[in-house]
C-alpha cells in the first residue's frame, strides 16, 4: 500500500481506482471523490503525486493536469534561500 | 458522440444526474451534456444540507419527498451517498420570528415534517457548543429527520447508476446552440458533435439563463456569488446543521469533523466573479464565534466561491414552456441539492407521459407574470 495523500489517507490504489471506474481526468474530479488535497496541507505533498499517477493513467501530460505552480509554495526566509556565499 | 437521444440533459449536477438516472429508469435514451466535470458547479460548492422546515408549502413538500428518497437511496443507486439526519436548528432571534416560526411549523406539521419549536434550553442539549446568547437566540425550530448529504458521493452515485442504465454522460462537452423548428426542440450542438432529440432539459444551474437564451426564452433568474468556508476536522461535537433567516449564516459539523458553513457576504455580487473575499471570511469567522465561541480556536483550512441560481421568489422554475420539449429545472435559488430526489422523478414523470406524484404547475416560469409568494426561509 502507498499512502499518495497524508492528510486524508488516500492510496496510489485509491487513486487508481477513482480513475478507472469513475473515469476522473482531473485532480478537481480526484479532490471530490476522494478528498484529495482537502486535508491539513491542502494539497502541497500529494498533489504532484496523483497529477503523475493521472498522467501515466490518462496518457496526458503533466502540464495540463496540474495548476501553475507559483515555488516556494511556503514561505521561506531570502537568507535561507541565498546562503551565506552565494554558492 | 450519440447524434440521437430522447432526452438531452444540459448540465450533470446533481439535478441534471438525478434526472439522467430517473428517465433511464423508464428506458429513455438519455444523453447529459456537462461543460467542465460532474458537480462543477453549485452542486460542489454547497453545504450540502437537506432541510424540510420550508415557509411555503411547495418547496416544505418538495423538500419532504426528497428526504424519504434520500433515506432509501443509498440502497436503490448501490452507492453509499454519505446521508447524515442530524436535524436542522433554526434560531429564532424576536417575537416576530417566533410567530412566524409557529406558522411554519403549524404547515410543516400538517404535511407530516416532524418540526418543532424548542426553548434555549434544549437548543444547549440538542448542541453545548452553542451560545443562545451570542445566537441572539429566544428560541429555535428543530426539525430531526433533517440532515446533510455528501453532495459528491450522491452525485456520483445517480451518474454511475444511469450510466450502468445506459445513460451517457459526457464531460467537457459544451452545448453551444439549442435548434428549433416549428416551436419545437429539434437539435442540441455541442462543442463535440450535434444530437438530434425531442427533449431538452435545461439543468445548467447558474448558466440555465443563458441556456434559454438559445431558444429565445428570456428567464429572470440571477448568478449570485456565494462562499463557504471549512475548517480543519475535529472530533464529533454536533450532529445537526445551524442556521438562522435573520443572520443568514449556515454551518454544520461534517463526517469527517471539519466545520463547514457559510454567510451572505458584504461584497455579495450578481454575475460570474469567483475570486474569495476577505470580508466574507472576516465577518464567517466573527459571527461563528459568536454562535459557538469554542469555534474561535479552530483553524480555517480553505474558504470557496460558488453561485446561487436565484430566482424572483427564490422558488425553482420546473416544467414545460413556450417551446415544446424545452423543459425547466433549475432557478433553485440556493437549495437544489436537498429537492433534487423528487425534483427528478417529477421531471422524469412529465417527460414520459406518467401521472405526477405532486403537481408542478405553480412552479412554472408562467407565475412570473402575476403576483408571487416569496419563500422567505432562505439562508447562505
Amino acid at each position: 500500500m502507498k499512502i499518495v495523500c497524508r492528510c486524508e489517507d488516500i492510496t496510489e490504489e485509491d487513486i487508481i481506482k477513482a480513475i478507472e471506474e469513475y473515469g476522473c481526468e482531473t485532480l478537481a474530479e480526484l479532490k471530490q471523490l476522494l478528498r484529495l488535497g482537502m486535508g491539513h496541507c491542502q494539497g502541497r505533498t500529494c498533489l504532484i503525486l496523483a497529477a503523475k499517477i493521472l498522467a501515466r493513467k490518462t496518457g496526458k501530460n503533466l502540464d495540463e493536469i496540474l495548476p501553475s505552480f507559483r515555488p516556494p509554495v511556503v514561505p521561506v526566509e531570502v537568507g535561507l534561500v541565498g546562503g551565506e556565499d552565494g554558492k | 458522440m450519440e447524434s440521437k437521444a430522447d432526452v438531452v440533459i444540459v448540465g450533470a449536477g446533481i439535478n441534471g444526474c438525478a434526472l439522467a438516472y430517473e428517465l433511464a429508469k423508464r428506458g429513455k435514451k438519455v444523453v447529459v451534456c456537462e461543460k467542465n466535470y460532474i458537480a462543477y458547479g453549485a452542486t460542489g460548492r454547497c453545504g450540502a444540507g437537506i432541510r424540510q422546515q420550508w415557509a411555503t408549502k411547495e418547496n416544505a413538500l418538495l423538500a419532504k419527498k426528497s428526504v424519504e428518497i434520500f433515506e432509501k437511496l443509498g440502497d436503490e443507486l448501490g452507492y453509499d451517498i454519505g446521508l447524515r439526519q442530524g436535524g436542522y436548528l433554526i434560531a429564532i432571534h424576536d417575537e416576530e420570528g417566533l410567530k412566524q416560526a409557529k406558522k411554519n411549523v403549524e404547515m410543516q406539521n400538517s404535511i407530516g415534517i416532524p418540526s418543532r419549536i424548542i426553548s434555549q434550553d434544549e437548543i444547549k442539549e440538542i448542541a453545548p457548543i452553542l451560545d443562545p446568547e451570542g445566537m441572539e437566540a429566544i428560541a429555535a425550530t428543530f426539525c430531526p429527520t433533517d440532515g446533510h448529504a455528501n453532495p459528491f458521493k450522491t452525485t456520483y452515485a445517480y451518474a454511475k447508476a444511469a450510466k450502468k442504465l445506459g445513460a451517457k454522460i459526457y464531460k467537457f462537452t459544451e452545448v453551444k446552440d439549442i435548434k428549433v423548428e416549428n416551436g419545437k426542440v429539434k437539435k442540441v450542438i455541442t462543442n463535440r458533435g450535434e444530437i438530434e432529440t425531442k427533449y431538452v432539459v435545461n439543468s445548467a444551474g447558474a448558466w440555465s439563463r443563458k441556456i434559454a437564451e438559445m431558444v429565445g426564452i428570456e428567464m429572470p433568474n440571477k448568478p449570485v456569488r456565494k462562499e463557504a468556508l471549512v475548517t480543519e476536522p475535529l472530533k464529533k461535537m454536533f450532529e445537526c446543521m445551524v442556521i438562522s433567516f435573520k443572520h443568514g449564516i449556515y454551518f454544520s459539523q461534517q463526517e469527517e469533523g471539519q466545520i463547514l458553513g457559510g454567510i451572505p457576504s458584504p461584497e455579495e455580487k450578481v454575475g460570474y466573479y469567483t475570486q474569495p473575499t476577505f470580508s466574507f471570511l472576516k465577518h464567517m469567522a466573527y459571527m461563528l464565534g459568536k454562535y459557538a465561541p469554542p469555534l474561535k480556536h479552530v483553524r480555517i483550512l480553505r474558504q470557496w466561491t460558488g453561485f446561487y441560481d436565484v430566482t424572483p421568489d427564490a422558488l425553482p422554475i420546473l416544467g414545460e414552456t413556450s417551446i415544446d420539449g424545452f423543459i425547466q429545472c433549475n432557478g433553485f435559488s440556493g437549495h437544489g441539492f436537498m429537492i433534487a430526489p423528487m425534483v427528478a422523478k417529477l421531471l422524469a414523470q412529465l417527460i414520459c407521459g406518467e401521472k405526477l406524484d405532486m403537481p408542478i404547475d405553480r412552479l412554472s416560469m408562467e407565475r412570473f407574470k402575476g403576483k408571487i409568494t416569496e419563500e422567505k426561509a432562505v439562508v447562505g
